[in-house]
């Protein structure tokens, strides 16, 4: 097809689309203007009910546990993908090139700094998910982010328990089967899946919200470890002949 | 319009910088340059999100746009990369 033909078919299209993103934009609700009375409700309701001041955390959670967990699920899916296409050649493959250890003093230095903040920052978002706005996705993803800082800047001798496969599939299937198995406890006990059980505690406090902060750290440690896992797939293959590297030093 | 009655020129400027930064991501061309750009986009929709007081949202972005996603683009180039050196060693 020439150019000209080209452009001739493109026209039309874009005119076409620009007409209907017109008519949706204009369509839309006026900006701030909050149609959806579930929102109301559960800001007024989630707090005095399930004593969690993060409404977001005792919606995905709680009032919408299920939903969670299918998204849980799509990671858990994402990564076992990953590693199907991937680990398999792994081994094989032969090392491409190497990578030069970091030798600048300072950067070490920052970058462990980052280590170690990058930790405490993660484990903080993962603890106090349902007080303040976290939880166990954002606060796994930085916990992962910090352990890969600790590639970047250490040997790898110090990231190998991190790309350790043995302990990380099964964490993994504790973190998302854990989920599971919360909601199950509720079925068996006589109610509904995923029914908030505990005891509720205190609002504000570490001690409350019943049964979401379980959920919470079974995501946390699903995620982590989902995230750990594809760095490890990423880093074997593509990266790092990490073997050669190690048995050399 | 309405859109103007209601958005405070904090919102005003952080939808400025988000319009901005996502040409600019399409527009760079080096896919190494274009993660960092796309890095540096991240951030500016995380300050919308915190702008409309949307705090979980913006943590979200924050480490997706600035760990998950680089490193599976990075991993992706260095793979891409040193397939085309050794390609380019054998023609040799």
């Amino acid at each position: 097809m020439s150019r000209r033909t080209r452009i001739l078919v493109l026209c039309p299209a874009l005119l076409g689309l620009g007409a209907l993103f017109v008519w949706a934009i204009a369509g839309l609700p006026a900006f701030g203007d909050y149609r959806g009375p579930y929102g109301y409700v559960l800001n007024r309701v989630v707090v005095p009910l399930r004593h969690t001041t993060n409404v977001v955390m005792g919606t995905t959670f709680d009032v919408r546990g299920v939903d969670t967990m299918g998204e849980e699920f799509i990671l858990l899916a994402a990564v076992v993908g990953v590693m199907l296409l991937l680990r398999d050649e792994t081994r094989s493959r032969q090392a491409e090139r190497h990578t030069s250890r970091l030798r600048t003093d300072a950067v070490r230095l920052v970058g462990i700094v980052m280590v170690g903040a990058g930790l405490l920052v993660g484990l903080w978002l993962m603890a106090f998910g349902y007080i303040t706005p976290g939880g166990g996705f954002q606060g796994g993803l930085v916990v992962a982010g910090a352990i890969l800082v600790l590639y970047l800047v250490g040997s790898h001798r110090d990231y190998r328990p991190f790309r350790d496969q043995h302990a990380l599939d099964p964490l993994e299937a504790l973190g998302a089967g854990g989920y599971v198995v919360i909601g199950l406890v509720a079925l068996v006990s006589g109610t509904a899946f995923l029914t908030n059980l505990f005891g509720l505690g205190k609002t504000g406090t570490l001690l409350s919200s019943g049964s979401i902060a379980l959920l919470n750290w079974a995501s946390a440690i699903a995620v982590t470890c989902a995230m750990l896992l594809l760095f490890a797939e990423f880093l074997e293959t593509y990266v790092v002949p990490l073997e050669s590297e190690d048995s050399g030093s | 319009m309405l859109l103007a009655a209601t958005l405070v020129p904090l919102q005003a400027v952080a939808f400025g910088l988000v319009a901005l930064g996502a040409p600019l991501v399409v527009l760079t061309r080096d896919p190494l340059r274009q993660a960092l750009v796309n890095g540096i986009y991240g951030v500016s929709l995380v300050c919308l999100f915190v702008v409309l007081q949307a705090p979980d949202p913006a943590l979200s972005m924050l480490v997706v746009s600035s760990i998950g996603y680089p490193l599976v683009i990075l991993a992706a180039i260095a793979r891409v990369r040193s397939r085309d050196r050794t390609k380019g060693d054998e023609e040799r």
